[in-house]
């Protein structure tokens, strides 16, 4: 890295704990889990299947995407053209999370595997009280949520009903209020609420003509305009 | 389904990750690369709440989600807790499904 401007700070042990509590607390949305397991169990795959994927593949949307395009009767190579394009995000999210995760490989391969938007989301929230808090909000969502994604999918493919349609509890809505949440602080400074507002308006256009996958991308590449000194503030 | 497709799908996924995790230090610590890599997450964050929101199976819908989304936006400007504003996002959109 080159000279930075700012010194980072060392995290507070207040702050690492707060940090671990939010994480636990996202990891708790995994439960939606349940509505992948039986959404793809309802599209064909076997019950294994939904399991693997999860397990290995751990990317929510892009799960969906390749269970709707089995329901939909669509050839598998257009199931794994949308998973793929949706998980595209998750490589650019392991690039900006670089200095975050463990150096030596083994470690950094298995960090790297919880690398998601919500594990990124949180960790980039407390990156500001130091990088011991960034770590802690990482780990504490990643396996968080990888635990209840991967229990709650096992009781969705095979046909355990108990928790319910999970709209019903309006988990649909939580998902999107945790990325506003996290997207708040953000919009209280000028440049960065307008970046967040192009991207916005960029990704709502490309929903209407594009698969998924790409509106988020497309939303993405307002980031460009970091290229230039004026926009870098 | 096959399980070539299975697999092809969840070891692919997997290796994005990966792949983004060992790109070489040295690509991506230029100051230019490091101004996108600082609006990346802002960017991409403002346009996934967006598409969360409205995405439907095919295209946009406007669904209760929004109703969501605004107890999230009014418990925010409250300065609520990251956890309460989750919570009461999903309590009021499944308040209101009930009610109607």
């Amino acid at each position: 890295m080159p000279a930075v401007s700012t010194p980072v700070p060392v995290s507070t042990p207040d702050a690492v704990r707060a940090a671990r509590r939010d994480g636990v607390g996202l990891g708790l949305l995994g439960v939606y889990g349940v509505s992948f397991g039986a959404v793809a169990v309802a599209a064909g795959l076997s019950p294994l299947q939904a399991v693997v994927l999860s397990a290995v593949g751990f990317t929510g949307g892009s799960q969906f995407a390749f269970a709707a395009v089995a329901a939909a009767g669509g050839a598998p190579v257009t199931g794994l053209a949308s998973a793929w394009l949706l998980g595209v995000r998750n490589t650019l999210y392991a690039v900006r999370l670089t200095d975050l995760l463990p150096s030596r490989v083994p470690a950094r391969v298995a960090a790297s595997a919880l690398v998601i938007d919500e594990t990124t989301a949180m960790a980039l929230r407390h990156e500001p009280h130091g990088p011991q808090a960034a770590r802690a909000a990482f780990w504490a969502t990643g396996i968080g949520l990888f635990a209840t994604w991967n229990a709650t999918t096992v009781l969705g493919a095979y046909g355990v009903q108990a928790l319910g349609d999970p709209a019903l509890l309006g988990l649909d809505a939580a998902a999107p209020a945790a990325f506003l949440a996290l997207l708040w602080p953000y919009l209280r400074q000028r440049r960065t609420a307008a970046v967040a507002g192009l991207a916005a308006v960029v990704a709502l256009a490309a929903s209407f003509v594009a698969p998924a996958g790409i509106p988020v991308l497309a939303g993405g590449a307002v980031a460009l305009l970091g290229l230039s000194p004026r926009a870098r503030g | 389904m096959s399980w070539l497709a299975v697999w092809a799908c969840a070891v692919g996924l997997l290796l994005q990750k990966v792949a983004g995790a060992f790109v070489p230090r040295a690509w991506v610590s230029g100051e230019r690369v490091r101004g996108v890599l600082t609006l990346l997450p802002v960017a991409m964050f403002a346009a996934l709440t967006l598409t969360q929101v409205l995405g439907g199976t095919d295209g946009v819908v406007l669904d209760l989600r929004l109703v969501g989304l605004g107890t999230a936006a009014v418990a925010l400007l409250l300065r609520a807790p990251f956890l309460v504003v989750v919570v009461a996002a999903a309590a009021s959109t499944a308040a209101v499904r009930l009610l109607l």
